[in-house]
């Protein structure tokens, strides 16, 4: 089977899944009037500013204040737009939980919610900057939809079919370059994972930046005769479970990818499928709960555990335990 | 075209939209009469006078947003009084199955804008459809129903300030200023002192009234709406649990519901008061 992604031992062209955002944000402005962009200062971090340049009518700088963004953006849902609120993921999602919670999720209301600088590798501002419990508490909201895509192409589209889509939905972005591993030609529709790799010795089921490491991680596991399968699961929620029951039931062993704490997020996610009806040993690779710290991008995913190698090292445990 | 209710007719609906609160609660067990009895009077004059609101579909209809969502008793009654969906239904409030949430849930009734609870929501929620609604340059008004306990939450300070600074004079808050909260008197538990100072220092629009005069509250809505640059406060001076006397002023009777005697003897007086 030709891989569905790029080739991650060439040289890989890298930039972060935020560009993607506004890239989708410039197609939508101009093709659909109904979109707003909604940010709480922080335009530049965001890139919403991009929208903001060229669509400035529709673009709302809540200032620092990202309750009431939330409320806004409920407001002009209701008269039938389509906002965009966007920040960093530990103030969108943390300090507006109860207005995600009552205002827009309760409520069905067709608000799309961007949490910005996801996971550990937002680096040097250190831990109130990362966020690493974004994807676990909006998959807990009824209703919600949550995607961590891989690339800045898959960031894109992730935008425009939650634009596409009725309903709240939460999308996570990343601040720091990461290899682009798809193109336009890779599908993407919500709550379809994607086979990145085929084998039968071994699931990888990872999420965002964590599926470069787990192809980084297939490469040298099939150096060592273990043909792993990777899973891209952009979509946390609704996720793909007849994906990944097929996974475990070809391979006999999971072990799960993400930059987020492993308590309650993506691969508790994937377990609760898994567990219930194909149970099989299974590894969480992920942060263990703890608080991030100051660092570079790559020193922290080293020091958090978010490095092929622990995908690795998890891979040799869990196929210890294989039946 | 609905024909505009006179202020004597608005009084006399207000009594019966209050009996008709009391008796829900009542039936439910639970629920939140004093709040329903302060705001009845101006959302009377709102709902059947000021706001262009005959159906709860049309597009260009005023949206009014009840930031205090605990008192959905008096809203669940003033939506069936517009003949939004069958008065016989209050009595289910707030049982299983009820179309009358405890608090108000977008889609369960028409007429209900969105959902309320929690505190402090309903006014950015307002602001961003009165910024859509001048967007697209709709003849809508954005009404928002806060409490004046409600106003200790953050929030609703940063929507103010939105408010303000969009220059939206399509929106309207009214302040149910009650002066009381779960915990005993809001200048007490924490106290705001001069709220209409405070709102004016925001930039907005002030007209302080007393929330029970029919006349003060139709004058009011009418006001707001010629108000332009800024949006406008109504700070509605109010009386909690107004028209029954062992509820008025009475922090206990926020959130407790009469008994059928209880109940009686509210009937009576609210009759009383109509010269029944």
């Amino acid at each position: 089977m030709a891989t569905a992604h790029k080739d991650v031992c060439g040289t890989l062209e890298g930039k972060a899944t935020r560009f993607g955002y506004s890239d989708a944000l410039l197609m939508l402005g101009g093709n659909d009037p109904r979109v707003f962009v909604l940010d709480a200062d922080l335009a530049k971090s965001t890139t919403t500013e991009r929208f903001k340049k060229e669509f400035p009518d529709r673009f709302i700088d809540c200032g620092i204040a990202e309750q009431d963004m939330v409320g806004i953006a409920a407001g002009l849902s209701l008269m039938g737009k389509v906002p965009f609120t966007s920040t960093y993921g530990t103030f969108m999602v943390d300090r507006a939980l109860d207005q995600i919670r009552v205002t827009v999720a309760y409520a069905e209301l067709n608000v799309k919610i961007i949490g910005a600088h996801g996971g550990i590798s937002v680096g040097p501002d250190g831990a109130t900057h990362q966020a690493l419990e974004d994807l676990g508490t909006m998959r807990m909201l009824p209703h919600m939809t949550v995607i961590n895509p891989c690339d800045v192409n898959e960031a894109r589209k992730a935008t425009l079919a939650v634009a596409a889509m009725q309903g709240p939905a939460f999308i996570r972005l990343g601040r720091e370059s990461v290899p682009i591993l798809t193109d336009d030609a890779t599908p993407f529709a919500i709550g379809e994972g994607i086979t990145f790799e085929d084998g039968d010795d071994v699931t990888i089921a990872a999420t965002g930046y964590m599926v470069y490491e787990a192809l980084l991680a297939h490469e040298e596991l099939k150096k060592q005769g273990i043909h792993a399968r990777v899973l891209n699961i952009h979509t946390i929620k609704p996720i793909d479970r007849d994906l990944l029951l097929k996974a475990a039931r070809e391979t006999g062993a999971v072990v799960t990818a993400e930059e987020h704490q492993v308590m309650g997020g993506f691969g508790s996610a994937v377990a609760e499928v898994i567990v219930q009806e194909c149970p099989v040993p299974m590894e969480f690779v992920g942060i263990k709960d703890r608080f991030g710290e100051s660092g570079t991008p790559d020193e922290l995913l080293t020091a958090f555990g978010c490095r092929h190698t622990d995908i690795e090292a998890a891979v040799h445990r869990v196929l210890k335990r294989k039946k | 075209m609905e024909t505009m209710l006179t202020v004597q007719e608005l009084r006399h609906l207000a009594t019966e939209i209050r009996k008709d609160t009391l008796r829900s609660i009542t039936a439910a067990g639970s629920g939140h009469p004093g709040g329903s009895l302060s705001s009845a009077d101006i959302m009377t004059a709102l709902y059947f006078r000021a706001a262009n609101l005959a159906t709860p579909t049309d597009p260009d209809r005023d949206r009014i947003f009840w930031s205090k969502g605990h008192i959905a008793p008096l809203l669940y009654t003033l939506l069936a009084y517009k003949g939004f969906f069958p008065k016989e239904e209050l009595m289910t409030l707030r049982k299983f199955g009820s179309r009358l949430q405890g608090h108000p849930k977008k889609g369960s009734l028409p007429g209900i804008e969105t959902s309320t609870g929690s505190l402090g929501q309903g006014l950015s929620v307002a602001v961003g459809a009165a910024y859509a609604a001048r967007y697209d340059k709709l003849p809508v008004r954005s009404y928002c129903l806060t409490g004046d306990g409600e106003l200790q939450e953050g929030q609703i300070w940063e929507a103010l300030m939105a408010g303000a600074h969009f220059k939206l004079d399509n929106l309207c808050v009214i302040i149910d200023n009650n002066g009381l909260q779960i915990d005993g008197k809001c200048s007490e538990v924490m106290c705001l002192d001069d709220i209409a100072a405070k709102l004016r220092a925001f930039n907005w629009h002030v007209i302080s009234i007393d929330g029970h005069d029919m006349e003060q509250c139709v004058k009011a809505l009418d006001e707001a709406k010629t108000v332009k640059g800024q949006p406008t406060a109504i700070v509605a001076h109010t009386i909690k649990g107004k028209g029954v006397s062992y509820m008025e002023d009475v922090a206990g009777w926020h959130g407790k519901a009469p008994s059928q005697d209880e109940l009686a003897q509210a009937i009576r007086e609210l009759d009383a008061q109509e010269g029944k």
